[in-house]
């Protein structure tokens, strides 16, 4: 039987407030496990969770896999390098396979937008993003939007202005359905070259310099830039993508309210973001970390739904 | 299913025939593989066949000058047998088969296969096209005398543009002699590469890199001015724009002699079909916005654009069962474009009858100076007859392709091929 | 059977069982040294703050307390249905060598406090775990017992008992409801 969030965790464009805040209100006790000594609860002792990652990925999936391992399930973590045509099996039979497995959860990150929900609609164990291409990344969305709340109070009116190569970000995209949905107002910042170009009808203030955004915002959700963009030619550097839109010391002295910084990491220091600011007194980058486990452990925790034979089976013994 | 040598007469029919200003009701009568008459009341000759087609129309056999058949190379997706099977249960008694097979039939061989493979089957007139240059590399002129010797009746390197002005300029030139056309695949590459679907509003909620408009027009003014300063015929295929319907405009009211073709399904969809992820809504040009499908529309009623094709593009189950932005481009559509084309355009009062025979069967085979497209005395003995008020419901797994990727799976369409007659023979039927 | 349902204990009666109930607690614990008491959510934590108050009242010591949800450890997460909300979890670093009272509104089946003893495990060896309950209602389904009741109630497994706290639901009351009304 599906959960409160249904069967699987595909982006937060499908998800509605209610569920949003079910999921924030859910990871604060969860983060609390965190901090004890003994962390681990039996909640979802038994249960296999395959991590399938297509990218390569650190941060995420050892966060996942923190998460997996508090709440008692049994990991497997499978690395698989490209995409389908490439790798020759597809995902079609990959995820075939898992469920010939019984494997209760999936979480997925691949290369290309879609995946999590071509894989969801094909198998029937839950599935939950872990990026899928340039579409969304839910659980960064979710914990980014934690950070905020904790510090906010509530995020209704709030400005939060996402810096950075939007066009080819999934973490901006989920903030961007997130915040938005949360009541919150939302900007983006970048050269308009890594901006989509329907950016305007998806509701979001555009601001083409970084001076005006930081003097907007009330939160600031710097992207890594990746190099490969340079490559690509959408910018001539990283040298002068840092002097036109790099969040730096000196630009947030002169913002006329105390700015919240986050970022997904890892961070390029000194391209988007220098150093004393990812290490300064607003900087929430590692809360972003530590709730980045909790709010794992929160959806693991609302996706897993009962087996319905249990509870027929319930039902019908001891009530 | 099919009677030989018979004369074949075609009882009180809607006799529809835009080529001789011809819409009455009337008999057709076929005799040694032509029209034989055309209209009033024939009687009936000795030994003839008579089908009563009252209340349904009549039209010289439709003509798709744009499909994609996968022999040589990839029989497992669509052989040019099947191919001609889907056309003529589609209705079509005449199809232009895109070259870019496996190997490119770019040479006299290839072509002569196509051409012996069609006739073989005995289904759709099979004509095949060439590719512009070998290998459809872009680099150099194939022998575009010889192929036309063998019986190829355009040029393309469809799938691919023509990246090279200076080469699509001399592929103009040369082809003049042969008075064929050159067809274009309008898309600039450096634009459009990577891109899945239609650039817009969609794409950026899918988070899926898009297409812009602008990689087809940069490409069609570039053919239309190429046309211009060579005087050769350029065709431009399966436009999807609003702004290409604006420059095919343009150059008409100069002069140049510039044709165009769209496919049914971009007077008939819009991006909104790819949402989800549905790879069978998924091919090149994309789906665009409803305003382009307006424009598209708009410029069939008013004859910017001269003919209507499908852009049939068969692609095996795996292949489109895979995340979007791997899934190969392309949807079948021999089997549904008259419907289609019949309920957004006949239906909705944009263009009428006649003009949609013109556009499916008259023009087809004037622009690419085919035989057909006619019913007047001594034409090719193809007729298609069909009821454009038959209600259906589109059922992938019935139809006679190989291919069963299509976006209109279920979809319930309204006009419908009852009969095919190719050559005096009837090769298809609907009761 | 009754109908409607029914006052075991109201508010003065229910402050005179926590007072007992705090006494028995320092009496058992032959007073307040190495002294934690945890309350289980939800009332559970609001009774076992009544009792700290009480003993900071009565022997001028602020006992250590805390609180603790047990909903992950609960053994019927398979086929509860939808996912219970979890409350939060407090409780001192290291209960090793501690003498831990747990405190909690209603005693029934047990499967509430092995969850708790089962939690409390992965805080520490307290050197002696003690179970101190408002009302105990019988109906074990795991050798469980209270060390301290403040009330022994019978009633039939078709009713069931409703505790009240003032500081959640505005009034301090213990009511035995017939199961079919929603009391």
């Amino acid at each position: 039987m599906a959960g409160p969030l249904g069967k699987d965790l595909l982006g937060l464009a499908p998800l509605s407030a209610e569920q949003i805040n079910l999921v924030l209100d859910t990871a604060v006790p969860f983060r609390e496990i965190s901090e004890r000594a003994i962390k681990k609860v039996p909640t979802l002792r038994g249960a296999t969770i395959v991590n399938l990652f297509f990218e390569a990925s650190t941060r995420t999936r050892i966060s996942f896999e923190f998460a997996e391992k508090r709440l008692s399930a049994d990991t497997v973590n499978v690395a698989s390098q490209g995409s389908s045509v490439s790798k020759g099996e597809t995902l079609v039979d990959t995820a075939r396979n898992l469920e010939a497995m019984r494997i209760d959860m999936v979480v997925i990150r691949h290369m290309a937008s879609g995946a999590a929900r071509f894989l969801a609609e094909r198998i029937e164990s839950n599935v939950i993003n872990a990026g899928d291409g340039t579409n969304e990344h839910p659980t960064q969305g979710l914990l980014d939007l934690l950070t905020m709340r904790d510090r906010f109070g509530s995020l209704a009116g709030k400005r939060v202005c996402i810096v950075g190569d939007v066009l080819h970000s999934r973490v901006a995209r989920s903030n961007i359905w997130g915040l938005t949905k949360l009541g919150a107002e939302v900007a983006v910042c970048g050269p308009r070259s890594l901006l989509p170009n329907a950016i305007g009808d998806m509701g979001v203030t555009v601001f083409d310099r970084i001076e005006p955004a930081i003097e907007w915002a009330d939160a600031l959700n710097v992207l890594r830039l990746q190099l490969e963009r340079m490559e690509a030619g959408y910018i001539p550097s990283l040298r002068e993508y840092n002097r036109v839109f790099g969040v730096t010391a000196a630009r947030l002295e002169r913002a006329p309210k105390e700015l919240l910084i986050l970022h997904p990491g890892p961070m390029n220091r000194g391209v988007e973001i220098d150093s004393d600011v990812a290490d300064g007194p607003h900087s929430v980058i590692l809360d972003q970390v530590t709730n980045g486990v909790a709010v794992r452990m929160a959806v693991l925790y609302l996706l897993a739904g009962g087996r319905p034979e249990l509870a027929e089976a319930a039902k019908k013994g001891t009530a | 299913m099919s009677t030989a040598v018979r004369d074949l007469v075609l009882r009180g029919g809607r006799i529809v025939d835009p080529s001789q200003g011809l819409d009455a009701v009337g008999d057709v009568l076929i005799r040694d593989g032509r029209i034989e008459a055309c209209g009033g009341s024939l009687g009936t000759p000795e030994g003839a066949d008579v089908v009563d087609v009252s209340g349904l129309v009549v039209a010289p056999g439709l003509i798709d000058v744009h499909i994609h058949l996968r022999e040589p190379g990839r029989e497992d997706v669509e052989t040019v047998a099947t191919g001609a099977h889907s056309a003529v249960a589609g209705g079509f008694t005449g199809v232009c088969a895109m070259p870019n097979t496996k190997p490119v039939t770019d040479n006299q061989a290839v072509v002569g296969f196509v051409k012996r493979q069609g006739e073989a089957a005995g289904f759709a007139r099979v004509y095949p096209y060439g590719a512009i240059s070998v290998g459809q590399k872009g680099e150099t002129l194939a022998e575009l005398a010889e192929m036309v010797q063998a019986g190829a009746v355009a040029f393309s390197d469809d799938g691919k543009p023509v990246e090279s002005a200076q080469l699509m300029r001399t592929a103009l030139e040369y082809a003049r002699a042969f008075n064929v056309p050159i067809a274009e695949h309008c898309e600039d590459m450096s634009l459009a590469r990577g891109g899945s679907m239609n650039e817009g509003l969609m794409s950026a909620k899918l988070g899926l890199k898009g297409i812009p408009a602008e990689a087809e027009e940069i490409y069609v003014i570039r053919d239309i001015l190429l046309a211009k300063r060579t005087g050769g015929h350029i065709h431009l295929c399966h436009l999807s724009t609003k702004g290409s319907v604006e420059l095919v405009r343009w150059g008409k009211e100069r002069g140049i002699n510039v044709t165009a073709e769209v496919c049914s399904h971009h007077i008939s969809l819009t991006e909104a079909a790819v949402d989800g992820y549905n790879t069978n809504a998924k091919m090149n040009p994309p789906l665009r916005t409803a305003e382009d499908v307006e424009a598209l529309q708009q410029g069939v009623a008013d004859g910017t654009i001269d003919l209507l094709v499908t852009d049939h593009a068969p692609h095996h189950y795996d292949e489109k069962e895979r995340e979007f932005a791997d899934a190969p481009n392309g949807i079948v559509g021999l089997e549904t474009a008259l419907g289609v084309n019949c309920t957004y355009l006949l239906h909705r009062g944009l263009i009428s009858l006649s003009q949609l025979v013109d556009a499916m069967s008259c023009k087809p085979a004037k622009v690419f100076r085919l035989p057909g497209g006619t019913l007047a005395r001594g034409a090719l003995g193809d007729v298609t007859v069909f009821d454009p008020q038959r209600e259906w419901t589109v059922d992938p797994t019935r139809f006679r392709s190989k291919g069963r990727n299509t976006p209109y799976g279920g979809h319930a369409l309204r006009g419908l091929a009852t009969m095919t007659v190719v050559g005096g023979r009837i090769v298809h039927r609907v009761v | 059977m009754p109908t409607k349902p029914t006052t075991v204990l109201d508010a003065r009666a229910v402050d005179r069982t926590l007072r007992r109930i705090a006494d028995q607690i320092i009496e058992l614990n032959a007073g307040t040294e190495n002294l934690v008491i945890v309350g289980i959510q939800r009332r559970g934590v609001q009774l076992a703050d009544r009792i700290v108050r009480i003993i900071k009242a009565q022997e001028g010591v602020e006992v250590t307390s805390g609180a603790l949800d047990i909903t992950l450890y609960r053994d019927d997460l398979q086929t509860v249905g939808p996912r219970p909300v979890v409350g939060a979890t407090s409780l001192p670093w290291t209960l090793d060598d501690q003498h831990v009272v747990i405190v909690d509104d209603v005693l029934y089946t047990g499967r509430t406090i092995r969850a708790a003893l089962d939690e409390l495990a992965d805080f520490g060896r307290p050197s002696r775990i003690a179970l101190a309950v408002l009302v105990d209602r019988g109906g074990r389904e795991l050798p469980i017992h209270a060390d301290i009741v403040g009330r022994k109630v019978e009633i039939a497994s078709d009713e069931r008992v409703d505790v009240f706290v003032e500081e959640l639901d505005g009034r301090d009351e213990v009511v035995i409801v017939p199961r079919l009304q929603e009391g």
